[in-house]
């Protein structure tokens, strides 16, 4: 079971903030985390990431672990600065006013999967 | 292939950009993607470790077609007990690393577990210096 990132960001009622024309892409995995030294243990592949974590970090571990999209919740900021660097890297934002908790739950009844 | 960067400590805003640029030079090379991933993540761990820790630091790669040596040198307090400080869940980070996403006591034990080859020596009062190598055919 895999999910486009378009399917995602319709069931949460998300924002698109840049990579809209990556919205095809597929994840099978997702890992909700706000402490990146958790992120760069996970060895899966197409994975989205859930965050509460809105900073340049957060970009560069999803850069450095293969992360395509990542899904921020609890209404974070992004910067001009995060921006660029996930344009520069090819990296999915999308945006989301839940919780980190709620987003989760939706998402796994929508068949993604945990990474163990 | 030679290369080098700086990294400043406390910097981070820049802190990660020699990974990725080692990222990008890897890519080219059409190395496989899961040891490009074990290679930027122990980097990237090390040089948030010097941003993190230290005042400044120097890493240096050598690429060559069978594997990337990565040398880290930085100018900080060193580590008195490096058994510790590869402890899991062992950090003395402050809170602002801690809410930069980090400091959870890993980064050192990632590394590790991500390279072939990790040495690391530490002289305290003086800096800490690491060697990661990753063979690039395995």
């Amino acid at each position: 079971m895999t999910m486009k990132i378009s399917e995602i960001v319709q069931c949460l009622d998300a924002q698109v903030i840049c990579g809209a024309e990556q919205l095809d892409k597929e994840v099978e995995y997702a890992f909700a985390s706000d402490l990146m030294s958790d992120v760069l243990t996970v060895k899966k592949e197409r994975m989205l990431l859930i965050t509460g974590l809105a900073n340049l970090q957060t970009l560069r571990t999803a850069e450095m672990s293969d992360i395509e999209v990542v899904l921020f919740v609890r209404n974070k900021a992004v910067t001009d600065e995060m921006l660029e660097l996930a344009r520069e890297s090819g990296i999915v934002l999308i945006a989301s006013p839940c919780t980190l908790f709620k987003v989760s739950g939706i998402l796994y009844n929508h068949g993604l999967k945990p990474v163990y | 292939m030679d290369l080098e960067f700086n990294v400043q400590g406390g910097d981070f805003v820049r802190a990660g950009n020699a990974s990725s640029q080692i990222k990008k030079v890897l890519k080219q090379l059409n190395a496989d993607s899961a040891i490009i991933k074990r290679v930027v993540v122990a980097l990237y761990e090390a040089e948030v470790n010097i941003a993190a820790h230290a005042y400044d630091g120097v890493i240096r790669a050598n690429i060559d077609t069978e594997r990337i040596r990565l040398l880290l040198d930085d100018n900080g307090p060193g580590i008195p007990d490096i058994e510790r400080a590869m402890t899991p869940g062992y950090s003395t980070a402050s809170s602002a690393v801690r809410e930069m996403g980090f400091g959870a006591g890993m980064g050192l034990p990632n590394i590790r577990a991500n390279a072939d080859e990790f040495v690391i020596t530490s002289e305290v009062g003086k800096g800490t210096h690491l060697e990661i190598t990753v063979y690039l055919n395995q």
